[in-house]
C-alpha cells in the first residue's frame, strides 16, 4: 500500500492552489470594505438618500471606495443610472 | 525598556495559548523577567498549559477591581526562573477589563522591572481580544495553513493597524510577526496544504517561525509543561528558534521542508 501511496502522492491534487486563489480574492475584497474610514457606510447611506430624491437608484447601483494613490486618498463614487424608460414609468 | 507583546489570531484553536506559554517560557529561560497574562476572561486556560492551575488564588480581574494586590495574584513559575503568570478570572464577565484597569496593571508590571509582558488574547474580535492587543508594542499573529485561519489573521492585522493604542496615538505602528503553526510540509508537497510562501504573500507580514504539526504539543498540554521545554521535539525546537529570532539572532528557518527519508523507507516504511 505504501508503494501505491507514493505514486498517488505525486499526482497533482491541488486544493492548496484553490485555497490561495479564494483567499486572495476574499481578502482583497474585505480589505477594501473594512480598512476604509469608519464613516464610510454612513456617508454611503446619506449620499444614496440624496440621489434617490432625484433619481430612482437602488443600493446596488451605488459604489463607494476610498483608494490610496501616490500619497492621496481618493474617494471614488460610481452611480449606475437606470434606463430612461424605467424613470418614465 | 520593557515590551508588551500580544499573541493573537482572530480564529480559535490555532495555538495562541500554546504559543504564549512557549514564548514566555523561552524569554524567561534566556534571562528576561517575563510576565504572561491570560486575557480570556471566563475561559481561563493558560494556567493549565503552564501547569499551575492549582496555585491560582487571585486573578487579573481581582487586581483591576482592587480586591487583591498584583504581587498576590502573580504566580511564580516553578520550573522556569524569571517567569510569572497572571491568570484570567473564571467567573466574571469580560467587561471587567477596562482600558484604565488593564493599562494600570501593565504599567505596574513595567515598573516592577518586567522586561517582557506577553498578553495571551482570547479568540474572536470582541472586547477581550481588543483589550489584549490595545497596549501592544509587538504582535505575534498565530495562523494555521488553512483558509479560515488566514482570513481571520488578516482581519486581526487590520484591527491592530486601526484600533491599537499605537494606531490611535499615531506613533510607530505595532510591529507584526507571523507564527505559522501545525505546518505539514508533506501535505504542502502533495498540494493539499497552503505553503508558507503563499501565506506570506497574502498576509505580507514577516515570518518569525514555522511550528510543524507535532504530537508533542498535545503531550505537553496533557502534562501541563510548555512545549518549548520538550527540547527534542520539532515543535519545542521551533519555539526555541522563534524566541532566539525575536531576540535578534539570525537563524535559518527550519521545518518548512520534508525531511528526506531513505528511498527504501519511503517506499515500504
Amino acid at each position: 500500500m505504501r508503494l501505491l501511496d507514493y505514486f498517488k502522492s505525486t499526482r497533482n491534487n491541488n486544493s492548496a492552489s484553490t485555497a490561495k486563489d479564494r483567499l486572495q480574492v476574499i481578502i482583497a475584497h474585505e480589505r477594501q470594505a473594512l480598512r476604509g474610514p469608519d464613516y464610510l457606510p454612513a456617508l454611503r447611506r446619506d449620499i444614496l438618500e440624496v440621489i434617490k430624491r432625484y433619481i430612482p437608484v437602488s443600493e446596488k447601483q451605488l459604489e463607494l471606495h476610498v483608494e490610496q494613490e501616490a500619497g492621496y486618498e481618493v474617494l471614488e463614487l460610481n452611480v449606475t443610472l437606470p434606463d430612461e424608460e424605467k424613470i418614465a414609468s | 525598556m520593557s515590551k508588551i507583546i500580544v499573541v493573537t489570531s482572530g480564529k480559535g484553536g490555532v495555538g495562541k495559548t500554546t504559543t504564549a506559554a512557549a514564548i514566555a517560557t523561552g524569554l524567561a529561560q534566556k534571562g528576561h523577567m517575563t510576565a504572561v497574562i491570560d486575557f480570556d476572561v471566563g475561559l481561563r486556560n493558560l494556567d493549565l498549559i503552564l501547569g499551575c492551575e492549582r496555585r491560582v488564588v487571585y486573578d487579573f480581574v481581582n487586581i483591576i477591581k482592587d480586591e487583591a494586590r498584583l504581587s498576590q495574584a502573580l504566580i511564580k513559575d516553578k520550573r522556569t526562573d524569571n517567569l510569572y503568570i497572571l491568570p484570567a478570572s473564571q467567573t466574571r464577565d469580560k467587561d471587567a477589563l477596562t482600558h484604565e484597569g488593564v493599562g494600570s496593571v501593565l504599567n505596574d508590571l513595567q515598573e516592577q522591572g518586567f522586561d517582557y509582558i506577553v498578553c495571551d488574547s482570547p479568540a474572536g474580535i470582541e472586547h477581550g481580544a481588543l483589550m489584549a492587543l490595545y497596549f501592544a508594542d509587538e504582535a505575534f499573529i498565530v495562523s494555521n495553513p488553512e483558509v479560515s485561519s488566514v482570513r481571520d489573521s488578516d482581519r486581526i492585522l487590520g484591527i491592530l493597524q486601526s484600533r491599537s493604542r499605537r494606531a490611535e496615538k499615531g506613533g510607530e505602528p505595532v510591529k507584526e510577526h507571523l507564527i505559522l503553526t501545525r505546518y505539514d510540509p508533506q501535505r504542502v508537497d502533495n498540494g493539499d496544504m497552503l505553503a508558507v510562501d503563499d501565506i506570506l504573500e497574502i498576509l505580507a507580514v514577516p515570518l518569525l517561525g514555522v511550528v510543524p504539526e507535532s504530537k508533542s504539543v498535545l503531550q505537553s498540554s496533557n502534562s501541563g509543561v510548555p512545549v518549548i521545554l520538550d527540547e527534542i521535539s520539532p515543535a519545542g525546537q521551533a519555539y526555541q528558534d522563534i524566541v532566539s529570532r525575536f531576540l535578534g539572532e539570525d537563524l535559518p528557518h527550519r521545518f518548512m521542508r520534508v525531511e528526506k527519508k531513505p528511498l527504501l523507507r519511503r517506499l515500504f516504511g
